[in-house]
């Protein structure tokens, strides 16, 4: 049940771009990459509730279906599910650049347990799902966070 | 239409083939160099494979095995994450296991040009053009052999064209591999192709446990590490998390706690496929595949460039597209062996267009007087081969034209081209003029001739023939003369002076050519012993041709010219001194050398025929039994060639010499040799041996019935040994 709301939620806040508006605000996500020496890494952004249970996605960064399966975090909790991802889909992020999407997330998102996942992959290098888990705070906004593989510095920004 | 696709479409695509070429075929050497340095394979279950790599890396999280069999697990070595190839053997890791810069780098060119989506679909459009040039090419090949029954014998022709057909028949089956697989890729990459099942659904149920041995888990033993694709270790604390197993059969989920298979999906048809026709097209698990594809790669910038030459070089003597034959109102048929006549058939062809004729221009043998539907006159060309036999492009005229009844207002003219210096001058069309009479057709002008390409006596037969259709034209043949190359002579040896029969061996220094020239197709012609060298004397523009005692290889050009009396170019030949020069050209005659391979040659020749007879046995370094009877007038005025020949003999280029001479006491001719030696001759002949003849005619026509009688108690004959390309002759 509870998904279901977020879901509603999300879309009505992305469609929504009307300022004033007090259950949304824009948050932007700020990911740059490490020098890795491959191909442009695949990104999946998504959300879980204090349970660990997926709850949405937020980008995917990369376009063709048939590698999801290497974000397996992500397509563990969707089955692979490209219908979550409808409309916020960008291009895979070469090493030594970053990312900057602008979602708008819902604050009841915020201080309540739930957490921001990354997970990447690169062809022909290892998977790296759950790459960035980070708890979606007030506190937390504008603090780095470094990845273990292929991600330098994440930052989410309200 | 199948040809100017095949050009079309290799002109533009060529540029963009030869990259992806050049970049595979590089890409080929990768999966051989890996083969190389593998660790031995195990045949052990992916239970205890999992069992060893955990116990060196207990941090490992992904098992890999690539089609090649190499093993690449991944773990971390204290926070930093870690890649390395796996000796199957300890689980030890032995070397890196990522893929180098380069060879990404290469990856990224063949298949994307570094343009991603946009260049992957460009390079599939490369493949595509690929695969049409292969196919249509291949029906070039078949009507180039003359039917696909030939397709797989030995290509004829010279030069460009030559080489572009050896070398896209060798390359053919590898290209056609490449593109189409390469399509398939392309397809499975945009999704294209339809999905298959992927992975189970998660397990919403897990034991909750964790820490099974890996070495109980009954799927794990129950699956060698031949079947593996990869195995995922669950995440360090997650007691969710489960292990996750892909193999070519399908993908599993097992409990991390009880080893219990949680799901399992079978692997999709379409993802065999491309996984089988990924390694086909990479050589990833397939490397020995992969190099002949390289190797077959190389081909295309070959097959480019011979391609633009051939182009570029059917382009420089226009032709007049010919009118349909049911569309024609003047049949005009050409009987040509080494494709001069031609010439004058554009000649008449142009003359006649201009006067608003139209005029079908076909070979003999397409002689099929049904599709003439509007055909008002027939003119046949036609030239002799050898002793009044067809020529090439005639095959089968006779016994069509003879079976045929005469078309009722359908007059015939006959048009004879030939050498007086040959007995049977212009004798094939003879016998179609005769044949043309007895079967009662009627004349449009009378049979005529034309003798070594004589302008004048074209445009006589032109000026009656206009005057017979009532036009006013005027045949103006110039023979095209091919380049030619100004040639200094270095060295000369002269014989027979003393018997009023001057023969002299001529050695030319070839023009030295830069690279750029040769690049540019501007160098001197290859030539090997037995082409023609074709001498513009001064006071004509017609070529004279002498058989060539040298090959490219030798670096000179060496002819062995005897003087004709009043011979107009022989006479200046003769008359060289070292430091003059000649103007030739180099014509090929690849009927007349030795085969490849290594089977005996029987080499006879009589007087200056000795000359391509010793530029054979000059080259032929591979020890193959050569056996040389040739016939002279005196040993001390014409021994041709004796000083080479005697060491050539001591250091086995040549197995035997036997020498004829007709003013001795004991005057003998070459075919009195042959006869003595008749059972040698036998069983070289009968061991796949060829024999090669050149001098005079009459010689030739000598040797020819000598070897009739050998080979009848063989129970072979010289039609069936000619037919196969074992009997050549060179006469003059």
């Amino acid at each position: 049940m509870r998904m279901k709301s977020f879901l509603a939620m999300l879309a009505v806040t992305t469609a929504l771009t009307v300022p004033g508006l007090a259950m949304a605000r824009e948050v932007t996500l700020t990911t740059s990459m490490r020098n890795y020496g491959g191909d442009g890494a695949y990104l999946a952004y998504y959300v879980t509730d204090a349970q660990n249970k997926y709850v949405g996605s937020l980008w995917m960064a990369g376009g063709k279906t048939r590698y999801y399966e290497h974000l397996s975090g992500w397509y563990r909790a969707t089955g692979g599910d490209t219908t979550q991802i409808n409309g916020i889909t960008g291009a895979s992020v070469g090493a030594g650049r970053s990312l900057k999407v602008t979602v708008d997330l819902a604050d009841t998102l915020f201080d309540a347990g739930y957490q921001l996942h990354i997970d990447s992959a690169v062809e022909d290098m290892r998977d790296s799902p759950n790459e960035i888990v980070v708890p979606l705070t007030s506190a937390g906004s504008g603090q780095k966070v470094k990845g273990t593989r292929y991600i330098a510095a994440f930052t989410y920004a309200r | 239409m199948n040809r100017s696709l095949h050009r079309w479409f290799g002109l533009i695509a060529a540029a963009l083939l030869t990259v992806l070429a050049l970049s595979g075929a590089l890409l080929s050497i990768f999966p051989a160099a890996e083969a190389l340095t593998m660790p031995a394979a195990q045949r052990v279950s992916v239970a205890e494979l999992a069992a060893r790599v955990r116990a060196a890396e207990p941090t490992v999280e992904q098992i890999r095995r690539a089609p090649s069999g190499q093993i690449t697990a991944y773990y971390y070595e204290g926070d930093q994450p870690a890649s390395a190839v796996i000796d199957s053997a300890t689980g030890m890791p032995v070397g890196s296991g990522e893929t180098s810069a380069l060879e990404r780098w290469l990856i990224n060119l063949h298949r994307s040009l570094f343009l991603d989506d946009t260049g992957r679909l460009i390079a599939a459009g490369g493949a595509a053009t690929m695969l049409a040039l292969a196919i249509s090419g291949l029906f070039l090949t078949a009507r180039r052999a003359g039917g696909w029954r030939f397709v797989l014998k030995s290509v004829r022709g010279t030069g460009d064209g030559r080489l572009h057909a050896v070398v896209s028949r060798l390359a053919l089956p590898g290209l056609f591999l490449s593109a189409l697989t390469a399509l398939w890729m392309t397809a499975a990459v945009f999704g294209v192709l339809p999905e298959g099942a992927g992975a189970p659904a998660f397990p919403a149920d897990v034991s909750g446990n964790t820490g099974v041995a890996l070495t109980s888990v009954p799927l794990f033993r129950e699956t060698p590490v031949d079947d593996l694709l990869s195995l995922n270790f669950p995440a360090t604390g997650d007691a969710t998390d489960v292990f996750t197993l892909k193999t070519a059969r399908g993908e599993a989920y097992i409990d991390q706690g009880s080893g219990a298979l949680l799901a399992w999906s079978d692997a999709g048809w379409v993802d065999t496929v491309t996984r089988l026709i990924t390694m086909l097209h990479t050589g990833h698990g397939l490397a020995w595949l992969g190099l002949i594809l390289g190797f077959s790669a190389l081909a295309v910038p070959v097959l480019g460039w011979t391609g633009l030459w051939v182009w570029l070089s059917g382009r420089r003597d226009p032709k007049l597209a010919s009118a349909a034959a049911s569309e024609a109102d003047t049949i005009l048929l050409v009987g040509s062996e080494s494709g001069t006549t031609w010439g004058f058939a554009n000649t008449l062809q142009t003359a006649l267009s201009a006067q608003g004729v139209r005029v079908y221009v076909g070979p003999m043998s397409k002689f099929e007087p049904g599709r003439w539907l509007k055909a008002r006159r027939v003119i046949l060309f036609a030239a002799t081969y050898g002793d009044g036999t067809a020529p090439a492009s005639a095959k089968g005229f006779i016994e069509r034209f003879g079976g045929a009844h005469a078309s009722a207002g359908l007059p015939l003219a006959v048009l004879g081209f030939g050498d007086r210096s040959f007995p049977a001058f212009c004798g094939f069309a003879a016998e179609v003029a005769r044949i043309a009479k007895d079967k009662g057709w009627a004349s449009l002008i009378p049979f005529d001739t034309v003798d070594r390409q004589s302008p004048q006596d074209f445009a006589r037969w032109g000026r009656r023939l206009a005057e017979t259709l009532g036009l006013d034209f005027e045949l103006n043949h110039q023979p095209t003369v091919p380049n030619t190359w100004r040639l200094p002579l270095i060295s000369r040896r002269d014989y027979g002076a003393s018997i009023q029969a001057t023969t002299a061996i001529l050695r030319f220094a070839l023009p030295k050519t830069s690279l750029w020239q040769r690049l540019a197709g501007k160098a001197f012609p290859r030539f090997e012993a037995g082409d023609l060298v074709g001498i513009v004397p001064q006071g004509s523009d017609l070529p004279r041709f002498y058989s060539l005692a040298s090959g490219l290889k030798d670096g000179f050009l060496e002819i062995c010219v005897r003087e004709q009396v009043g011979g107009l170019c022989s006479s200046q030949l003769i008359a060289l001194k070292p430091g003059d020069t000649i103007a030739a050209f180099v014509r090929p005659n690849p009927s007349f050398r030795p085969a490849r391979g290594g089977k005996p040659v029987i080499l006879i020749g009589a007087g200056a025929g000795i000359g391509p007879l010793a530029g054979f046995a000059r080259r032929n370094r591979a020890g193959r039994a050569m056996h040389l009877y040739f016939g002279t007038r005196h040993p001390t005025s014409d021994a041709f060639y004796a000083e080479e020949l005697s060491h050539w003999k001591k250091d086995g280029r040549l197995t035997s010499v036997s020498t004829a001479f007709s003013r001795t006491a004991s005057p003998a001719y070459v075919q009195d040799i042959l006869r003595e030696d008749a059972e040698r001759i036998g069983k070289l002949i009968a061991a796949g041996g060829q024999v090669l003849i050149c001098g005079s005619r009459d010689m030739a026509a000598a040797v020819a019935a000598v070897l009739a009688d050998i080979l009848a108690t063989q129970g072979f004959n010289l039609t069936r040994l000619k037919a196969d390309g074992r009997y050549a002759e060179d006469v003059y």
